[in-house]
Order: C-alpha cells, then sequence, then structure tokens
C-alpha cells in the first residue's frame, strides 16, 4: 500500500470517527476516546524512536508537559488560538528532542535513556519555579465561550483536534518505516557499527527520528490545557505518561506503525473500564504489571504473536 | 541574601555531609551499572523500599532505622538475586537488555512507587531518633546529627566496599567481569554467578541508603524520582566502575546542590543532578577518575 493510500484511509477512518462523535452524544464517551487517542499518539511518537531506532525515551512525560506548557504561556502571553499553540507546541518539543539527542545520542544508547529520565525531573523543577505559567500552583485556561464550527461543547473540538492529530502522528510514523528513513533506523536498531560502515548516516537518523518522536509527543500535550481548563505540573508531567508511552508499544509490537496503535487502544481503553470501576492508582498498577509480564514473557508484543501464526500458516518453502 | 564567611562555611560542611550520603546512594549504581553494564534505573525504588523497611520496623519495634537496615540488608540482597536472576534469564542471555531490559527496570520502578502509594498512601514519613533533632556546634558552623550519623556510615560502608572489591578473591572476581568476562569463564569461573552475588550487594546498598533517607529527609513513594538523575551523575561524572571516583562525584553534586539551595532556594536543587550529568557527558564521558 503506497503512503498516499495509508493516508487516504487513514483520514477516512478520522472523519468516521468524527461523524461518529455527532451521533454518540455523550461526553463522557468522547473524554473517554480523547484520552485514548492521545495514547495512540504519544505511543506511535515513542515508537518512531524506540521501536525504530532502538532508542529508549523515558522522558515522553517532559515532552509532552512542554507541548501543554507552550499552550499555557502562549494563550497567557498572546491569546494565540487554538491551531496556532499546537504548532508552537510540536515545534518546541521537536526542538527538545533535538537538542537532548544532539548531546546524547552520540553516545551509547543507556546515555540518552537516562538523560530523557532525568529529564523529566529538571523540566518539572523548571516549570515549579516558573511564576509565569503559574509555578507549582497551576494555571487555569478559560475555555473560549464561543465554539467553532456550530460544535456543542468545547470537548467536541478538542476530540476532533484528537481525531486528526492522532491520524497525522500515523501517516507520519507509517512514512517513516517505509522510506528510506525507516530501513536507515531499522539497520541501526539492529547493528549500530554495521550501519555506520555500511554507510548508512547514523548520527544525522537518529537525529531526525529523536526530533520527529519529540515533536509528536509535544503535540499530543498542546490540547491538554484546554482539555483539563487547569494545568498543573504534576498532571503535566505525570509519570503514567512514560509509561504508558513504553508499555504500549511493547504490548502492542514495536516493528511496525500497527503495533503502538493496537497497544494504545487495548490498554488506553482498559484503563478507562478500570478507572470508572475500580480506582485510578490501580489502574496504574495494571499499566506496570503489564509492562513487566509482556516484556519479559512476550518481547514482541501482540505483533510477534501475529507474525508467528502467520509464519506458521505459510507453505514452508 | 547576604553573603557570609558563616553561610559560605556552612554550606560547604552541609555539602561535604550530603556528598557522604550520595555515596550511599549512588555505590550501588557504580557497581550495577558501572562494573556489571546493568543499567538498574530501578536502583532509586529499591532505595525507598529500604526507606519503608526502617520505618515499619522502628514503628512497631523502635529499633534504631539505620541499625535495622543493616541487620535486615541479607532481605534486600536475596531480593537483589531474584531480580538478576530473572533480568538474566529473560534479556541477558537472549542479548535484549539494551532496550527491554531497560522497560524491564522501568517497570520495577514504577510497580514499585504504585504498590507503595496503594499501601501507604502519598504521606510524608518521616523516622525520628535519638540524634535527630541534635545539631552539634563548631563555631558559626552547623553539624546536625541528622546528618552526621549517615554520612559516618555510608563513609564506612563505600570504603568497606572498596577494600572488599580489592583485596579479596571474590571483589576481584567482581572487578574482572567487567573488564573480560571470557577470561574469566576459562579461569573456570561462573561470570553469571558473579555478577550476580554483585548485583544484590548493590541493591543491600540501597537498602542501607534508604534508611539514611528516612533518617535525614521525610520520605514519600514517588521521591525515588529525584534520585534517577543524581544516582547516574554521580556514577557517570566519578568515572564508571571506580568507587573512588563515586565517593569523589557524590562530593562534587553535594557541595553543588548544598550551594544551589543556599544561594538560589531549594526547589532548584533537583535541577543541579541533571546539569552535572549532562555536563559530565558532554565535556568528560569517561568521568573524573574513569579509566
Amino acid at each position: 500500500m503506497s503512503n498516499r493510500t495509508f493516508a487516504a484511509i487513514t483520514l477516512g477512518v478520522a472523519i468516521l470517527l468524527m461523524v461518529a462523535s455527532r451521533v454518540v452524544a455523550n461526553d463522557y464517551f468522547l473524554s473517554a476516546a480523547y484520552t485514548v487517542l492521545q495514547f495512540v499518539i504519544l505511543a506511535t511518537a515513542w515508537n518512531v524512536l524506540g521501536g525504530y531506532t532502538g532508542y529508549v525515551n523515558f522522558g515522553s512525560a517532559a515532552f509532552f508537559a512542554v507541548g501543554a506548557y507552550t499552550t499555557v504561556f502562549l494563550h497567557k502571553a498572546l491569546q494565540l488560538p487554538l491551531p496556532l499553540t499546537v504548532v508552537a507546541g510540536t515545534l518546541v518539543a521537536g526542538l527538545l528532542g533535538l537538542a537532548v539527542g544532539y548531546l546524547t545520542l552520540r553516545m551509547r544508547g543507556v546515555f540518552f535513556a537516562i538523560a530523557t529520565l532525568a529529564l523529566a525531573v529538571v523540566l518539572y523543577t523548571f516549570v515549579v519555579n516558573w511564576d509565569y505559567v503559574g509555578g507549582a500552583r497551576g494555571a487555569y485556561i478559560i475555555l473560549p465561550r464561543e465554539v467553532p464550527f456550530g460544535l456543542p461543547r468545547y470537548i467536541h473540538l478538542l476530540y476532533f483536534a484528537m481525531v486528526a492529530m492522532a491520524a497525522l502522528a500515523l501517516i507520519v510514523a507509517r512514512a517513516i518505516e517505509t522510506s528510506f528513513i525507516g530501513r536507515g533506523l531499522a539497520a541501526i536498531r539492529d547493528d549500530e557499527v554495521a550501519a555506520e560502515c555500511a554507510g548508512v548516516p547514523t548520527l544525522r537518523l537518529k537525529l531526525f527520528s529523536a526530533t520527529v518522536s519529540g515533536a509528536l509527543m509535544g503535540m499530543a500535550g498542546t490540547t491538554l490545557p484546554y482539555y483539563l481548563s487547569y494545568v498543573e505540573p504534576s498532571a503535566a508531567f505525570n509519570l503514567s505518561y512514560a509509561v504508558n508511552s513504553i508499555a504500549m508499544p511493547l504490548i502492542g509490537g514495536m516493528t511496525t506503525w500497527l503495533g503502538p496503535l493496537i497497544g494504545a487502544v487495548l490498554l488506553g481503553t482498559v484503563q478507562q473500564v478500570v478507572q470508572v470501576t475500580v480506582s485510578s492508582a490501580w489502574n496504574l498498577l495494571i499499566v506496570g504489571v503489564l509492562l513487566v509480564v509482556f516484556v519479559t514473557l512476550a518481547p514482541n508484543g501482540i505483533m510477534g504473536w501475529v507474525d508467528a501464526w502467520r509464519r506458521g500458516r505459510a507453505p514452508r518453502p | 541574601m547576604e553573603f557570609s564567611t558563616a553561610l559560605v562555611l556552612n554550606a560547604i560542611v552541609a555539602g561535604v555531609l550530603l556528598g557522604g550520603f550520595y555515596a550511599a546512594v549512588s555505590v550501588g549504581i557504580s557497581i550495577s551499572f558501572g562494573m556489571l553494564d546493568v543499567v538498574n534505573i530501578a536502583h532509586p525504588a529499591f532505595i525507598i523500599v529500604g526507606s519503608y523497611i526502617a520505618y515499619i520496623v522502628n514503628d512497631r519495634f523502635g529499633f534504631d532505622p539505620i541499625a535495622v537496615s543493616i541487620v535486615l540488608s541479607p532481605l534486600l540482597f536475596a531480593l537483589g538475586l531474584l531480580i538478576y536472576r530473572v533480568y538474566y534469564v529473560c534479556f541477558e542471555r537472549r542479548g535484549l537488555e539494551s532496550l527491554r531490559g531497560l522497560a524491564f527496570f522501568f517497570g520495577i520502578l514504577f510497580i514499585t512507587e504504585v504498590a507503595l502509594v496503594l499501601i501507604f498512601g502519598v504521606d510524608y514519613r518521616l523516622v525520628e531518633t535519638r540524634y535527630s533533632s541534635v545539631t552539634l556546634r563548631l563555631g558559626a558552623v552547623d553539624f546536625p546529627l541528622r546528618l552526621v550519623v549517615p554520612f559516618a556510615v555510608s563513609l564506612a560502608m563505600v570504603i568497606g566496599l572498596q577494600i572488599f572489591l580489592a583485596r579479596t578473591f571474590f571483589g576481584r572476581a567482581v572487578l574482572a567481569v567487567a573488564q573480560d568476562q571470557l577470561a574469566l569463564r576459562l579461569m573456570g569461573i561462573n561470570p553469571v554467578r558473579v555478577k550476580e552475588f554483585a548485583f544484590a550487594l548493590s541493591i543491600a546498598t540501597a537498602g542501607v541508603a534508604g534508611a539514611f533517607l528516612i533518617v535525614i529527609q521525610p520520605v514519600q513513594p514517588a521521591i525515588g524520582r529525584e534520585y534517577i538523575g543524581l544516582v547516574f551523575a554521580v556514577c557517570v561524572l566519578g568515572g564508571m566502575g571506580s568507587i573512588w571516583g563515586t565517593l569523589l562525584g557524590a562530593f562534587v553534586l553535594g557541595l553543588a546542590e548544598s550551594f544551589t539551595s543556599t544561594f538560589f532556594g531549594p526547589s532548584w536543587a533537583p535541577a543541579v543532578s541533571f546539569g552535572t550529568l549532562l555536563a559530565a557527558l558532554a565535556f568528560r564521558p569517561s568521568g573524573l577518575l574513569g579509566r
């Protein structure tokens, strides 16, 4: 399937999802779907660097929060409308990905992982001390009274935005995966020295992948202030974003765009159900346990099972 | 804020005392990450587990938390043995450690934190000891025993570990495993057994460091995250796998943090370790005492 066909199909599905929201007019479902889609973006973004390239990012929450706080800042400073803050948050988070990557991606992969882990703590400290965006107290975002496009409530608009951004993330991830860049990244993942020797521009590709991954994570966070209408640092930097964006691709499967999507939809839905029926602390425990169980017992995730089943059915040469 | 000699002296003393504690926190990472190449990012979680063990025993029986942690360190040692077994069988042997092994430890870090929240809640817990509120004064300089006692025990522990690693047969086997596993096999030693033992040792030091932590400051489950940057910063700054380097790195970070808190305010302190880590990675990745 060519990228253009894939993009057309994805956009078609996205429009269907938007239309469906006008039929099922229930705010809870919209809000739950918004959260699941947000995880689809985070998981897909993580996978661009983690799954395709083999570099682990523990700082998804930091990139996500950078997106969210860019919105808070621009909303407060310039009263920019939503689409512009989305673009700005995406760019800032992408630059952050580039900067962290530039500093650490030249060394062994594990240093990048450690740096991203510490990055979350530092940016958190920074935001807590930055009074302009609310500091530790948090910031309120007052939603515009008028909802554009004649939609009934603001959550409808946010849901539309999330569907569109998730579609974009999937299209970008698949385009990277099927292009020469994706093959270069896969070569880095399998054997970086061999890739370098074979003429793959490893550092440039890694930086590209870190930038795209960071930008997409930031994009997912840009609408958070509107969604919660109140952002505080511990909500935006919540460790659960980092855990989920690692757990979802690992559970779904990391080699294709489909794995994170399956993982995010499955795990995201399970979490929504558990959150309503049990409690949110238990729902985090479930994610953690699932992550450890899958990574030890099924290292290739659900797509790994599918591949094994397919290979079993195929006629042996 | 006035810049006075007493303030600077106090900042130096506090930094050195803090550095001693940081050495205990990071020496385990120096062993597991520096020597064994096991990137145990869940190390801070075990520190918090140590804090809670000390807290529970102190709460029930009133024993001194640091003494308790040393007596009960075999418990965490056993936990370390178990975790390394799983890690070895599932990741190291299959060559999956770089990505999935990291995710495994991250999962353990997260599970421990959430489990502690579910059991104990998010309240801060503190252990009061006889020396908790005693402060010795030497001129204008304060020596709070709350920091001095962990500092002294920590120094003893770190130096003891260095002697153990440098002088005993088993300690040298641990150093050898870091350098050449094949040679170790040829000498008739199983490197997996050595690594298992050394990893368990590193978790045991985390338990003791946890007791120091809860004597020094109140602890809640999520606090462990703040130490992730710190332990790796100390380990990289000092030089991978060098115990003396760890001690030096810990003092540098303790001083840096103490000065930041004194002159810019304590809310900036967590940023210091990351700044140091990035600077160390960018300018001298082999560390101060690295080979």
